[in-house]
């Protein structure tokens, strides 16, 4: 306990004289979010400082081992770096696909040479990746994907479409499903597959979103030629591997709630509607409504916390996250909702510099994709009746 | 610190849960509601709860308590919720021990906490006058009279009033209702010249009363913490009760729940079982991630008063809120996936229900609690 303590004490420190003030700001548009990658340039001097300090200590990832690039931190290290960071609302050094989804499945699946290779560079921001799940015909039902990997001597060659590929455009490498047995049940015959998205017959399409963005893809597979190396756990058992990491991304996109980095909503509220002769927002409708948010958000918060104690306690459940993805979606759905309705006609504003380009507008239309994207909430509802549950039915 | 239970705390809830599921399932209210029993409690049971350690779980170990915390109180009082045994563990072992512990003078807690951890005090606090709970509202009046004070006014919702050996009574010796300053906590004998008792059976078969205080004498010695500075000292009380009430409810909904689940695996309709029917799934999924989330708030705040007792407001509020209206979901979905059955007194998940409601109104409801969380976040 007292070197906990010591831990926390030594950290703050640390983060008062390393985390630029720019850097404890909240997030204001697209490139106050760093991505790294191949091709990458950093916005501002502030923000290559942060993520390179970060990345020298390890906590880029900090609870991966030191020897892939990782802190080495244990959990309730991790636990208090995350606090502390929160407390002066630093932003995060580096967004990853690889860091939230890839490496842990790496951790658990892969060989020590896929380690070596493939971990120091997602913690070092070097490559970027993307992820290659969803198809035209396999969305909820995923297993059903068609995408094929036929065996050519030590190679696969791939074919097939991908859709709803965030961010492939930018990405370096992929991690893809694929199918390598086709007589097998469905769920039987997939693989695990890693490969450069440089490989000769892979082609990207972009695809606009309602919030006027494009952030994914069409993915196309043309004859792509990848090494048998490049598989992750075992031939035709892809499907392990992909369900473990879901678990992953479910638990990434049910923290999307937790907003402990950015400016409490009765506070915007207040600013934009005004308060009474009380100091109370001056619409008391619009004002329970955020209470009873910031009690749900603030539960959620606990219960993020909680799922992390529980898994280090082994009561944890693997459909847990689940759970948490499913309320922690509704809820930042619930509270762009609020931000629109304190924003009022101001908030409507898409192109003006005042509204920094409809960031309100556009950050409230991509948070509909929350309880889409990572399986939909019927889905994480479905998995929760039936694996925690366990109520009857296929 | 972990938001899961240690060792120790999971020892001390598996014999709440031995104890309290054999002694007092919810047939044992049934009983005592269906008898009319005059206490509304089994004394006996209260005896057996202090000998095994329950009732001074919070009182100090110089006074024969075993001086742990609000996460232990938690433990028990969520078994409680569990089989809605009635009991004056709330208001004695948790809000009274909590009061004279934390506000009590030397000579208070000598004269009154050893009885009560050995289950020979029943204490309650009095604070509610009105429908809703609203402490700052307090008008009941506490006039100087010589050394002493006369209390005028009169408390309503006064949990386990009607069998106490000892009031904790709020009221004003300054000050307008709403002011924060001019409360002050006494300690009155329930048999005071000038007290009347009414006891108030309720929909839920537990007990509270009604109480009149006419011009009732009180002497200095019955002033518990400072003259006009109890408020500080009463949300403090409060907030105890109120983690207590939430871990009560976070019992009362997940019983109702695994009853609940249990009844979607058996009745049969249209030849299936109901619980293969998604829209249910999706409701009883839905309803299990909000019990989930309750449950990592309510030890937040059980934590957070053990850690920093006076900053613990937000985190209490907070779970208070939460458990509030995830009981309401508890009990609604309960009696409405159970069916006509679910509407019988014969069947026990109405009793369920009833309790949930008292429970919200306890000590504050959601939307109260909604509006402390606002305040605190000054908007
Ligand atoms: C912003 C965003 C980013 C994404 N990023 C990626 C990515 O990087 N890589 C990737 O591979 N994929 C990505 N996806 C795809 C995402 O995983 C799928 O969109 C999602 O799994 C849903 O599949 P679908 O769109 O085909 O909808 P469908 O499966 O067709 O669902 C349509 C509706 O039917 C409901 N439904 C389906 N099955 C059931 C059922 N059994 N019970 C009840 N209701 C059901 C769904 O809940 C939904 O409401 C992304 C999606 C979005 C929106």
């Amino acid at each position: 306990m007292a070197d906990m303590e010591k831990f926390r004490s030594e950290t703050r420190a640390w983060l008062a004289a390393n985390c630029p003030p720019e850097m404890r700001k909240p997030v204001a548009n697209e490139n106050d979010v760093f991505w790294g990658g191949r091709n990458t340039t950093f916005a501002s001097e502030p923000q290559r400082l942060w993520f390179e300090r970060m990345r020298d200590k390890g906590w880029t990832v900090p609870e991966w081992p030191k020897e892939y690039g990782g802190g080495g931190l244990d959990a309730e290290e991790t636990k208090i770096l995350r606090q502390e960071m929160a407390a002066i609302s630093a932003r995060l050094p580096l967004s990853s696909f690889g860091i939230w989804m890839l490496g842990p499945a790496l951790l658990k699946y892969g060989t020590e040479a896929q380690k070596r290779e493939h971990l120091p560079k997602i913690a070092a921001g070097l490559i970027r990746w993307c992820q290659g799940y969803s198809e035209p015909n396999a969305g909820s039902d995923l297993a059903s994907l068609q995408t094929r990997a036929d065996i050519d001597g030590d190679d696969y060659i791939i074919n097939g479409q991908k859709i709803w590929t965030s961010m492939a455009n930018f990405a370096d490498w992929i991690f893809c499903l694929v199918r390598t047995d086709f007589s097998a049940k469905k769920h039987d015959g997939i693989s695990f597959i890693l490969f450069d998205m440089a490989s000769k017959g892979v082609s990207t399409k972009p695809i606009l979103l309602i919030s006027g963005k494009s952030p994914f893809c069409e993915t196309f597979f043309d004859n792509v030629r990848v090494p048998r190396s490049h598989v992750v756990g075992t031939v035709n058992r892809g499907w392990d591997v992909a369900k473990y990491l879901l678990q992953h991304e479910r638990s990434m996109i049910s923290g999307l709630g937790d907003r402990s980095g950015s400016r409490p909503l009765g506070q915007v509220a207040a600013n934009s509607v005004g308060v009474d002769e009380h100091g109370q927002l001056d619409d008391p409708m619009l004002r329970g409504q955020i209470a009873t948010f910031d009690v749900d958000e603030a539960a959620m918060a606990c219960a993020s916390e909680r799922a992390v104690d529980l898994a280090k306690a082994g009561q944890g459940h693997p459909a847990y996250s689940s759970a948490l993805k499913y309320y922690g979606t509704e809820l930042n759905k619930r509270r762009h909702e609020l931000l629109m309705s304190a924003g009022g006609v101001d908030a409507l504003e898409w192109e003006s510099e005042r509204s920094r380009e409809g960031l309100a507008a556009r950050s409230w239309l991509r948070t509909k994709a929350n309880s889409i994207e990572g399986g939909t909430s019927e889905v994480m509802l479905g998995i929760v009746a039936k694996r925690i549950l366990d109520l009857p039915g296929a | 610190m972990a938001l899961v239970l240690n060792e120790e705390q999971s020892m001390l809830r598996d014999s709440a849960r031995g104890l309290i599921s054999d002694k007092a399932p919810v047939a044992h209210l049934r009983k005592l509601r269906d008898t009319n029993d005059t206490n509304g409690f089994s004394r006996d049971l209260w005896k057996t709860f202090a000998e095994m350690g329950f009732a001074g779980l919070l009182v100090p170990e110089d006074f024969g308590g075993s001086g742990l915390g609000a996460v232990e109180a938690g433990v028990v009082m969520e078994e409680i919720g569990r089989t809605l045994m009635p009991s004056p563990f709330l208001s004695t072992g948790v809000v009274a021990a909590t009061a004279l512990t934390r506000g009590g003078n030397a000579a208070q807690k000598s004269e009154y906490l050893t009885r009560l951890a050995k289950g020979d005090l029943i204490a309650s606090l009095a604070v509610d006058e009105g429908a809703k709970h609203r402490p700052l509202k307090t008008a009941m009046q506490a006039v100087r009279a010589g050394n002493g004070f006369k209390l005028k006014g009169a408390k309503a919702f006064v949990v386990d009033g009607h069998a106490a050996d000892l009031l904790i009574v709020a009221a004003r010796t300054a000050g307008q209702p709403r002011e924060r300053d001019g409360l002050t906590l006494f300690l009155v004998d329930p048999k005071a010249k000038g007290i009347e008792i009414e006891r108030t059976a309720m929909v839920d078969a537990h007990n509270a009363a009604r109480i009149a205080f006419n011009d009732v004498d009180v002497t200095a010695d019955g002033v518990l913490g400072e003259v006009d500075q109890g408020a500080v000292l009463l949300e403090g009380i409060l907030n105890v009760g109120r983690a207590a009430v939430a871990s009560e409810m976070v019992g009362v909904s997940e019983e109702s729940f695994t009853r609940t689940v249990t009844y979607l695996k058996e009745r049969k309709q249209f030849g299936k079982l109901i619980g293969e029917f998604q829209a249910l799934q999706h409701r009883a999924a839905h309803l299990y991630t909000e019990i989930e989330i309750t449950k990592a708030a309510v030890m937040k705040a059980l934590q957070a008063l053990d850690s920093d007792f006076d900053k613990a407001g937000a985190a209490v509020a907070v779970a208070k809120a939460k458990a509030g209206s995830t009981a309401t979901l508890a009990v609604q979905e309960a009696v409405q996936m159970h069916g006509g059955v679910g509407m019988t007194d014969a069947f026990d998940i109405g009793f369920f229900m009833k309790r949930a409601r008292v429970c919200q109104e306890l000590f504050g409801d959601a939307a109260y609690h909604a509006e402390q969380l606002a305040r605190l976040k000054g908007y």
